[in-house]
């Protein structure tokens, strides 16, 4: 290698790294950057000059012009970094406003009120007809155990309704222990144990929040979704208290004139079980599109609480009796307000919030 | 499942009143999702029989046909040429309209008269045929003039019925009928079939089989039938199959297919010849072994010990037990003597090996729910006399092999009248139990005193063994009474209804939020790793191992993406000037140190499962255009106002360097944002979003050549520290005295470092202002050279009053100057 060219490429290095260190700003590393890989740049001048060179000289030259172009642009970054978090931090620090220091008369006021949203409308009001019921109004957890989701619920490992739930599972302990409940009746497992424990029988609630199943969206399905579930345990209740409840509930939330009915079904966690059907509220029962000429909607199951699960949770079934029902929040607010697509609860356009 | 009427028909004389059939089925719980009536918009067609066929003149696509359709000779032109005189062919006359909605009307073509139209299969929506006529078929007897619908049987209802899962009793024709006829009082017969004639030849003559683990397959039955002519199945199995919603293959898998469809019990038939060792042995999956079914597809078994297989007698797999069968032993044309396999398989293996394999059949949905062992034996002959119609020399080799573990066996539960009448809520008598109870296949009779005894029959498996199955019987007592027939009672009792304190205090932070022009949003629980790393938080979060979408695995830390989400959406669409809120839970993941939630999991509830810790967050933007910081400071003044809570301080990092972040505040700009700390504890954040987050989402207008973020205010507050008056005190409701005085105002500006909150300096002045300071308010800031950098002047106006005098400007000027004094010495302040 020939000893000139050997010592311009180490001098591009040292004045190269000099003045990437002296640049104060990003704007400054910028025009350091064009000085040192742009077109008319010493390192471009070297690179050219390579052709003047014989064979062996200008594969050693090249090789290591190459290396000082790495080492510059690795020193770009690196500064260019450092710059970039001062500059941000200067910025940040001129930008400095001492929250205590807020002067309340100058704060914007809002000229027009926010909305609730439909689905929490729905849920207060659900809540408020229970309450005037003589319902209380309890809550749970999202992430549950298999325990509380299925099995106290009358559904051991392996029985085939769990298959029907399209069951989340979260990757927490064993696998397939902690989830996300597929409705609310969770809740009614930890009420219940807490009243056993408290000695504080009889119960009467309702639960609503949220549930997860794996669900892909459509107009008429979301994968997170609000229930709401009822339950009663009192000594002497009877399947005709549950046709009654939810009898009296139709008529208090839907109106006068609204009809309920219960159908067989089938529920793991309740004995006798039903579904149960309201009045359509598009027709009044005279039969339309929305009920498929039947008169009747469909909102819920229900039924009397199977023995099994009062024995999972300490209470004798011999001495209390009682019933559960549950229902799709989301689902009677779509229906109600003739909302077209469930998407729309979550898409949070506030063309959609602010109609309710 | 679908039912036709005339199937159903076979077990009672079932009336013609659609509507009221309907009804009744969908009392029962048998829900019918749909009435199809078969052979709608058919009424008017008729059969004919062409008795005369002449060309016509100038037309060669056209030909005059005569025909006879029972009112005397019809000329009709007709373009098909599939057909010759004497045969039958449908006709819609004149005024007929056809399905498809044409109507037909006396034409004249070619100066010959039509008076009808002659009709392909297509035309009548019967079948794809739309070549030629649909001429009938010498098996069809009927005379010129008959209804083609009653000359097809095409006249039928076929019910669509959804099934309960535990219901597997009703999931046949019979199971139907029998339900239908009991609430209808109608008798209803399964006929018994007919062991087949003695062939002389027992079946273990040349065929075995074994059952290696009775504990998946509890009985097993083999039997065989020879002389077998594989051919097309009789018209009426093949209608009814077809009407049922199953496609007629050929009279040997029909035959297996209607017995499953009448009587509930699926069937296996094999070419015996192309079963290895002729003959079957059930055993349990080994791992990994791999097995061909009939759909081709080549499945891996046995990972769980808990496969059960079907292996010819050689022991190579031939299908997967209950489930599907494999190609290799298929019935074929060639086939002349068939293996029949009827077996009960545990519900419960079957139901994991479907759920396993993803794949699930008109069989394995049969067993998994649990099939009647017992009436395997029935299902058996009925398949032989199926059979035996369309092979007329059909011989059944005498006997079966019948292999038995632990079957099923029917059961007496005694049911207490007294449970029957509290849970249902109607007296009735043990007679009218016993009258419900009998007509669909239990038997009872008086027991012990107060109870009735109920034999249970092994079509019934969910009615469980005593003590729950008193309640699968009385389930089955209120489904025949009639749930509509149970008088409905309101329950009351003296303990009030209400909400909880939490649940009131969350509505008041709502209506607090709307009032401050703030919408409540619905965002996502689930988010991408990339969705928290853009806000700022690090560490663990709690992942759904079968995500609906592979992106979004996580549950949530934090509200901060869904808002800015939901931000960017708005903006997206020119309108981004609003307020946004959401009251939602987020998750901290059990390795993060916090409290642990332990709750009972695992088999009997007897482990214990750490959970992930829930916290239910109010998170709200302002994102008006001129809103920022101090819109969030407002808000939360208000919302502090509405709780009665004063003890709050904001807390943030002191002036200079850039501090780093507490995980409350992530995602916000470092210099303007504070933590809500309630002495000691924090409960939330107040701020401004971090411009290069804003920036991230989108949230950015324009500026200059360019874009910058958007200042967007930003309030976070854990909502079960601020409920809880232990961490969060609250002013008591208790009416303090409102002074008749007039007041008086004194504003002191001060100047004070940058490093003292304005906070601080008005608690300092109202601790030395005493009790007869009113309120002590900010109204003014101001930075300027002559004060110097670091420092800033605050400008307070401390309102004084006395409930009991006017105050006097020398009070006044004494309580000034205490004020001055305690600011000059504690803080170092410089009065202005």
């Amino acid at each position: 290698m020939s000893e000139p060219i050997e010592s311009d490429i180490e001098q591009i290095l040292r004045e190269g790294a000099a003045a990437i260190a002296a640049a104060a700003s990003t704007d400054d590393l910028a025009q350091v950057e064009t000085e040192l890989f742009g077109k008319r740049s010493v390192l471009s001048g070297a690179h050219r000059s390579l052709g003047s060179l014989d064979p062996e000289q200008r594969k050693e030259a090249g090789r290591r012009l190459h290396e000082v172009r790495a080492a510059l642009e690795s020193q770009v970054a690196t500064r260019r970094a450092v710059l970039a978090d001062a500059e941000r931090a200067e910025l940040l620090i001129a930008d400095r406003l001492d929250l205590t220091e807020v002067i309340s008369d100058q704060v914007r006021s809002p000229v027009s009120r926010g909305h609730l949203h439909l689905v929490s409308q729905t849920r207060d009001e659900l809540e408020d007809v229970f309450a005037g019921m003589g319902f209380e109004v309890a809550e749970g957890p999202e992430a549950e155990t298999d325990w509380y989701n299925f099995e106290a619920l009358n559904m051991p490992p392996d029985h085939p309704a769990r298959g029907t739930f399209d069951t989340m599972y979260l990757d927490i302990g064993e696998p397939e222990t902690v989830l996300l409940r597929t409705h609310t009746s969770p809740v009614q497992i930890h009420l219940m144990e807490e009243a056993v424990r408290q000695g504080t029988l009889p119960i009467h609630a309702v639960m609503p929040g949220k549930c997860f199943r794996l669900d892909t969206p459509d107009a008429t399905h979301l994968p997170v979704f609000n229930q709401i579930e009822g339950l009663v345990v009192d000594r002497g209740i009877t399947f005709g208290d549950l046709a009654g409840t939810i009898q009296t509930f139709t008529t208090a939330y839907f109106g006068e004139g609204m009809r309920s009915r219960l159908r067989p079904a089938y529920f793991p966690f309740t004995e006798p079980s039903a579904e149960f059907e309201i009045t359509c509220a598009i027709c009044r029962g005279e039969g339309c599109r929305t009920c498929s000429n039947i008169g009747w909607v469909e909102l819920g199951g229900c039924g009397m609480v199977d023995p099994a699960v009062f024995v999972a949770v300490g209470i004798d079934p011999d001495v209390w009796s009682g019933f559960a029902f549950g229902f799709g929040i989301d689902r009677l607010a779509l229906m109600r307000h003739e909302v077209p697509d469930m998407r729309l609860f979550i898409e949070n356009d506030i063309r959609f919030l602010s109609q309710f | 499942m679908r039912a036709p009427l005339s199937w159903l028909r076979d077990f009672a004389q079932f009336p013609d009143d659609i509507r009221g059939l309907t009804a009744a089925l969908d009392d029962l719980g048998l829900v019918v999702e749909e009435v199809e009536h078969v052979g709608e918009g058919l009424e008017s067609i008729v059969v004919s029989e062409v008795t005369e066929i002449t060309p016509i003149e100038g037309a060669d696509k056209i030909r005059r046909v005569v025909v006879e359709a029972g009112d005397g000779p019809l000329e009709i032109v007709c373009g098909a040429s599939n057909f010759e005189v004497g045969d039958r062919v449908p006709l819609a006359p004149v005024g007929a309209v056809l399905p498809d909605g044409t109507a037909i009307g006396r034409r004249k073509m070619r100066g010959v008269e039509s008076n009808g139209m002659l009709c392909s299969g297509r035309e009548l929506g019967l079948s794809d045929d739309g070549a030629g006529l649909l001429v009938l078929g010498d098996d069809i007897v009927a005379s010129p003039g008959t209804l083609l619908t009653e000359a097809l049987g095409l006249k039928d209802t076929v019910f669509d019925i959804t099934v309960e899962g535990n219901r597997p009793d009703a999931w046949c024709m019979a199971g139907i009928a029998r339900d239908l006829a009991a609430r209808l009082g109608l008798p209803f017969t399964l006929p018994e079939p007919p062991a087949p004639p003695p062939s002389g030849v027992p079946v273990a003559d040349g065929a075995q089989a074994s059952v290696e683990d009775l504990d998946l397959c509890p009985r097993l039955t083999v039997s065989v039938l020879s002389d077998v002519v594989v051919g097309p199945s009789p018209r009426w199995i093949a209608e009814r199959l077809t009407l049922a919603g199953m496609r007629p293959i050929n009279n040997v898998v029909d035959a297996s297919n209607y017995v499953m469809l009448e009587r509930g019990q699926p069937t296996h038939p094999y070419d015996i010849e192309r079963l290895g060792g002729r003959g079957l042995i059930v055993r349990r999956a080994g791992p990994g072994e791999t097995v061909e079914t009939l759909d081709g597809v080549t499945r891996t078994v046995g990972d769980r010990g808990a496969d059960c297989l079907i292996c010819d007698g050689e022991n190579v797999p031939v299908g997967v037990a209950g489930i599907m069968g494999g190609a290799s032993s298929e019935i074929a044309a060639s086939t002349t003597e068939v293996l029949l396999e009827a077996a009960y398989f545990t519900p419960m293996a079957i139901a994991r090996t479907s759920k396993r394999l993803g794949l699930r059949t008109e069989a394995s949905a049969r067993f998994e729910r649990g099939c009647d062992p017992w009436g395997i034996d029935a299902a058996v002959n009925r398949f032989s006399q199926l059979l035996a119609e369309s092979t007329p020399g059909l011989t059944v080799r005498d006997g079966t092999i019948d292999i038995r573990g632990a079957v099923p066996e029917p059961f007496t539960l005694a049911v207490p009248l007294a449970r029957v009448r509290r849970q249902v809520g109607v007296p009735l008598t043990a007679e009218q139990i016993a009258a419900l109870l009998d007509p669909i296949g239990f038997t009872t009779g008086a027991g012990d005193g107060p109870d009735l005894t109920v034999l249970v029959p092994t079509n019934r498996p969910d009615v469980r063994p005593a003590p729950y199955g008193i309640d699968d019987v009385i389930e089955e007592v209120a489904r025949t009474f009639g749930y509509s027939n149970i008088p409905p009672h309101t329950p009351t009792w003296p303990e009030p209804g209400h909400l909880t304190a939490l649940q009131r205090s969350r509505r008041l932070v709502k209506s607090v939020l709307g009032g401050l022009g703030a919408s409540e949003g619905w965002t996502n629980t689930f988010v991408s790793e990339e969705a928290h790393r853009r806000v700022g938080l690090r560490g663990p979060a709690v992942r759904v191992s079968n995500p609906l979408l592979a992106e979004e695995p996580y549950l949530r830390r934090s509200l901060m993406p869904g808002l800015l989400g939901a931000l960017a959406y708005n903006a997206d669409r020119r309108q981004g000037s609003i307020r946004l809120y959401e009251v939602g839970v987020v998750f901290s993941h059990p390795d993060e140190g916090g409290p642990r939630v332990v709750e009972r999991s695992g088999a009997g509830g007897s482990q214990k499962a750490s959970l992930p810790l829930e916290r239910e967050l109010l998170s709200a933007v302002f994102a008006h255009h001129d809103d920022d910081a101090r819109s969030a400071v407002g808000a939360w003044r208000v919302l502090a106002d509405a709780f009665r809570v004063s003890g709050v301080r904001l807390v943030a990092p002191g002036p200079g360097e850039l501090p780093a972040l507490p995980a409350v505040l992530a995602g916000l700009h470092p210099t303007r944002a504070a933590q809500l700390v309630a002495d000691g504890t924090t409960i939330g954040a107040v701020g401004e979003i971090d411009p290069g987050v804003a920036t991230d989402f989108g949230l950015t207008h324009p500026s200059g050549t360019g874009t910058v973020a958007r200042r967007i205010g930003w309030l976070e507050v854990d909502l079960g520290l601020l409920f809880d008056e232990r961490v969060v005190p609250r002013r008591a409701m208790l009416a303090a005295a409102v002074s008749r005085f007039p007041s008086s105002d004194i504003d002191l500006a001060l100047v004070v470092d940058d490093g003292v909150p304005a906070d601080v300096v008005a608690d300092v002045l109202g601790a030395a202002a005493g009790d007869l300071l009113e309120s002590v308010t900010l109204f003014d800031v101001y930075r300027g050279a002559h004060i110097g950098e670091g420092r800033r002047s605050l400008a307070f106006r401390l309102r004084f009053c006395s409930l009991d005098h006017t105050l006097t400007d020398d009070e006044v000027g004494v309580l000034r100057g205490r004020c001055i004094d305690a600011a000059v010495a504690q803080l170092g302040a410089v009065l202005r």
